[in-house]
C-alpha cells in the first residue's frame, strides 16, 4: 500500500536525521510531489460497492487521515516495526508509538527498522527516528516504558489504538483500560482497538471497539494453555527430546542448585541443561535435542516468522485506515490466519460475553435463595467456576456489606456475614459491586434477585 | 473517522444495573481490599459506611520519630483518581515537611500525582517522610533549617516536641505512644 514515491525518499537515510542541502530538497519535492498518495486517494475519491453511507470521501477524509487523525501503536517489535512501517506510507501523519523493549541482536532479522548499532536501545525511539527519516512529513511520537504506566487521559488523545503485542497481561490490561475508559456522556471516549497477534505461521487481527463488540476479555478462554507435560512422563517415560530438557529444567536444576534460580537468559545455565538433556535422551534412545531446542523449550520461545508479521500487520492497518476513512467496512470482528495450512484465513464475528467480567455491560445475575445468609453468597464467589474469587469484597449502593480488608472495615462489616441478603438488600435485591485480586477488571457488578 | 457512536446508539440499549456507585467509590473499594499496609500503620473508619473519609496512624518503627504515633486524615471527592486524595495531619508536629495547620508536603499529594498512583502509595509516602524528613522541601523552614544546621539539635528538639514540650517559642502536640 502506498509504496509509490518512496523510491524518492530512500536513498535519503544515511543514519543521521540531519538533512544536508541536497536531502533537503529532495524532501521537499517528495512532500509537494502531488501524485504522493496517487495508489490511496483512488480509495478515497470514489465510492466502492460496500461503502459505508457515512462515506464523504474526498478532501475530508484526507484531511482526517493525514492532518488529524492520531494513531496509537503499541509495541514496536516485529508486528509494530510492520505496522509503523505501513501507517506512515498510508498517509498516516501523527503516530505516536510505545514499548518497553530494547533492542536485541536476534531482533534485527524480522525489525527492519533497527540496524546492529541499535542493539540495546529503545525500541520506540529507534523506530519512530527510523520513520522519520525514511517518509517525510511524518510524525512518530516515541514512549519508551509500560502501558500501564499512563493513566486513562493518555489514551484519551488517540484516534484509534493498534496493539501489537506478545503479552496476554499486556493485551488484557489495555482491553480492560479502554472498556473502562467509556463514557455514556461523551462520544470521544470509544477507541477502536485493533489487535495484531503472530505465532509461528499463525496469526490473528481483530477489531475491538469497546462496549460494542467481543473485548478481548470475552475470548480469554479461547487461548491455548502453554504445553507442559505431566511430570511423571517426564520423571519415567520420555518418548520426546522436550522431555528430556523439561527433565533437566523442572527436576534436576533443583535437585543440584537447590534455592538457585535457573536464569533462561544465562548461556551457562541453558549450556548444562542441554548436557543433562543429551545424556538422558542417549539413555533412553530418543534422538532430537540441540542446544536450540533446548533454549526454545525452557523459554518457551516460539518462532517469529517474519512473513506472518506482515500479513497480520498488513490486516490491521488497513482496519485503521478503513476505520479512519470510513472508505469500506471494517472487519466484524476477528480475522485468522494459517499459514502452516497454505494461506489459509476466516473471519468470524466473535460474540459478545455478556457476563464478561470486562465488558459485560449488565450486572452478572446471581439467583440466590432467600434464606442465603451474606457469607453463603462469599462462598458462592469463591466456588462458582463464574466467579472464582479468593478475597472478594461486597458493597452495595448504601456503603460496604463485607471487606475482607482493611482490618477497620473487616471488623465494622464482619457481623453482616450472619445476616440474611434478603434483610440487607431488601425484598427486590439489588445491585453489588465486587472487588477481588483476581479480577483483571477493577470491579465485578453483580445483580442479586430472589428466587 | 467512522462514526462509532451511531453503532453504539443502534445497539440495542440493555437494560443496565450497574450500581450506582462513583467510579471513584469503585476505585477507592479497590485501593482499600488491596492495601497491604506493614504494622506501623493502620486505617481506622470512623464511619464504615462513609469509605471516602478515614483515618491513618503511623507509629514509624525507626528514624527520629520512632516513639511518636501520628494520625493523618484521608479525605477523598468524588474526582478520585483524577485528583489526589486531601490529606491532613490532625496533631501539631515539629517537622521539615508538616506545618503548624497539619499540611503536608509530599510530591505525590499535589504536583506530582498521577490517577495511576493509589492510596497505598500515598500512604507509603507519608511514612516515608517520618523515616527520611527532607530538608530541601520544606513547609516548616525552621525546622528544616534546623535539621540542615545540625542534625544533633533537630533531633533533641524533634524529642522536645514529641513529649508535648516547645521549640521555639511554639508549643506542639504529646505524640508519645503511651505504654
Amino acid at each position: 500500500m502506498g509504496a509509490n514515491g518512496l523510491a524518492n525518499g530512500s536513498s535519503s537515510l544515511s543514519g543521521s536525521n540531519g538533512l544536508n542541502g541536497e536531502s533537503s530538497k529532495r524532501y521537499a519535492s517528495y512532500l509537494a510531489n502531488s501524485n504522493r498518495y496517487e495508489a490511496v486517494d483512488r480509495m478515497l475519491d470514489r465510492r466502492g460497492p460496500w461503502t459505508d453511507e457515512q462515506f464523504v470521501g474526498g478532501s475530508e477524509a484526507k484531511a482526517f487521515l493525514r492532518q488529524k487523525a492520531k494513531i496509537l501503536v503499541i509495541g514496536a517489535g516485529g508486528l509494530g516495526c510492520e505496522i509503523l512501517q505501513n501507517l506512515a506510507l498510508t498517509g498516516f501523519s501523527d503516530i505516536h508509538v510505545i514499548d518497553m523493549d530494547t533492542i536485541d541482536i536476534s531482533n534485527l532479522n524480522r525489525q527492519f527498522l533497527f540496524r546492529e548499532s541499535d542493539v540495546g536501545k529503545s525500541k520506540a525511539l529507534c523506530a519512530a527516528d527510523f520513520i522519520m527519516s525514511r517518509v517525510p512529513g511524518v510524525k512518530v511520537t516515541p514512549y519508551h516504558g509500560k502501558i500501564q504506566d499512563h493513566a486513562p487521559d493518555f489514551y484519551m488523545q488517540f484516534a484509534i489504538i493498534i496493539a501489537g503485542l506478545d503479552s496476554i497481561s499486556a493485551r488484557r490490561w489495555i482491553n480492560a483500560t479502554l472498556v473502562n475508559m467509556v463514557d455514556e456522556e461523551n462520544e470521544d471516549s470509544l477507541k477502536p482497538l485493533i489487535d495484531g497477534g503472530t505465532e509461528g505461521f499463525k496469526g490473528q487481527a481483530r477489531v475491538i471497539l469497546p462496549t460494542i463488540t467481543s473485548c478481548y476479555e470475552c475470548s480469554i478462554d479461547m487461548l491455548t494453555p502453554p504445553t507442559v507435560f505431566p511430570v511423571c512422563t517426564i520423571a519415567n517415560t520420555p518418548r520426546l527430546p522436550e522431555h528430556c530438557i523439561e527433565w533437566a529444567s523442572v527436576l534436576e536444576w533443583p535437585k543440584t542448585f537447590k534455592d538457585k534460580k535457573l536464569d533462561t537468559d544465562d548461556p551457562e545455565h541453558i549450556e548444562w541443561l542441554y548436557q543433562k538433556a543429551t545424556a538422558r535422551a542417549a539413555m533412553f534412545k530418543i534422538e532430537g535435542v540441540t542446544w536450540q531446542l533446548t533454549q526454545g523449550v525452557v523459554k518457551n520461545i516460539i518462532p517469529a516468522i517474519a512473513s506472518t508479521n506482515a500479513i497480520i500487520a498488513a490486516s490491521c492497518c488497513n482496519e485503521a485506515f478503513k476505520i479512519a476513512t470510513t472508505c469500506a467496512p471494517y472487519l466484524n470482528n476477528y480475522m485468522m490466519y494459517t499459514g502452516n495450512s497454505s494461506i489459509y484465513t476466516y473471519t468470524f464475528e466473535h460474540g459478545k460475553r455478556d457476563e464478561c467480567p470486562v465488558c459485560g455491560g449488565e450486572a452478572s445475575l446471581v439467583r440466590i435463595s432467600k434464606d442465603w445468609t451474606l457469607e453463603q453468597l462469599v462462598e458462592h464467589l469463591k466456588e462458582a467456576q463464574e466467579f472464582k474469587l479468593s478475597r472478594p469484597s461486597l458493597s452495595s449502593e448504601s456503603g460496604p456489606l463485607f471487606w475482607y480488608d482493611p482490618p477497620g472495615i473487616y471488623e465494622a462489616t464482619k457481623g453482616n456475614l450472619d445476616k440474611l441478603v434478603f434483610d440487607l438488600l431488601g425484598p427486590e435485591g439489588g445491585a453489588v459491586s465486587v472487588t477481588d485480586k483476581a479480577l483483571p477488571a477493577a470491579n465485578l457488578s453483580l445483580e442479586i434477585q430472589f428466587e | 473517522m467512522i462514526k462509532i457512536w451511531s453503532v453504539k446508539k443502534n445497539e440495542e440499549a440493555a437494560a443496565k444495573k450497574k450500581p450506582k456507585m462513583t467510579a471513584a467509590q469503585l476505585r477507592v473499594q479497590k485501593d482499600l481490599t488491596e492495601l497491604e499496609l506493614p504494622d506501623t500503620m493502620k486505617t481506622h473508619f470512623p464511619d464504615p459506611a462513609d469509605v471516602l473519609n478515614f483515618t491513618l496512624t503511623i507509629t514509624p518503627d525507626e528514624g527520629i520519630y520512632k516513639g511518636g504515633q501520628f494520625n493523618f486524615t484521608f479525605a477523598i471527592n468524588p474526582n478520585y483518581p483524577h485528583e489526589p486524595p486531601k490529606v491532613r495531619c490532625t496533631q501539631k508536629i515539629y517537622h521539615p515537611n508538616l506545618d503548624l495547620e497539619g499540611n503536608v508536603c509530599l510530591n505525590i499529594l499535589r504536583e506530582d500525582w498521577k490517577p495511576v498512583l493509589n492510596l497505598s502509595s500515598v500512604m507509603v509516602g507519608l511514612q516515608y517522610l517520618f523515616l527520611e524528613p527532607n530538608p530541601d522541601d520544606p513547609l516548616n523552614k525552621e525546622a528544616a533549617e534546623d535539621l540542615r544546621r545540625n542534625r544533633q539539635s533537630f533531633i533533641s528538639n524533634v524529642n522536645t516536641s514529641m513529649r508535648g514540650g516547645s521549640v521555639k517559642g511554639e508549643r506542639f502536640d504529646s505524640v508519645l505512644i503511651r505504654s
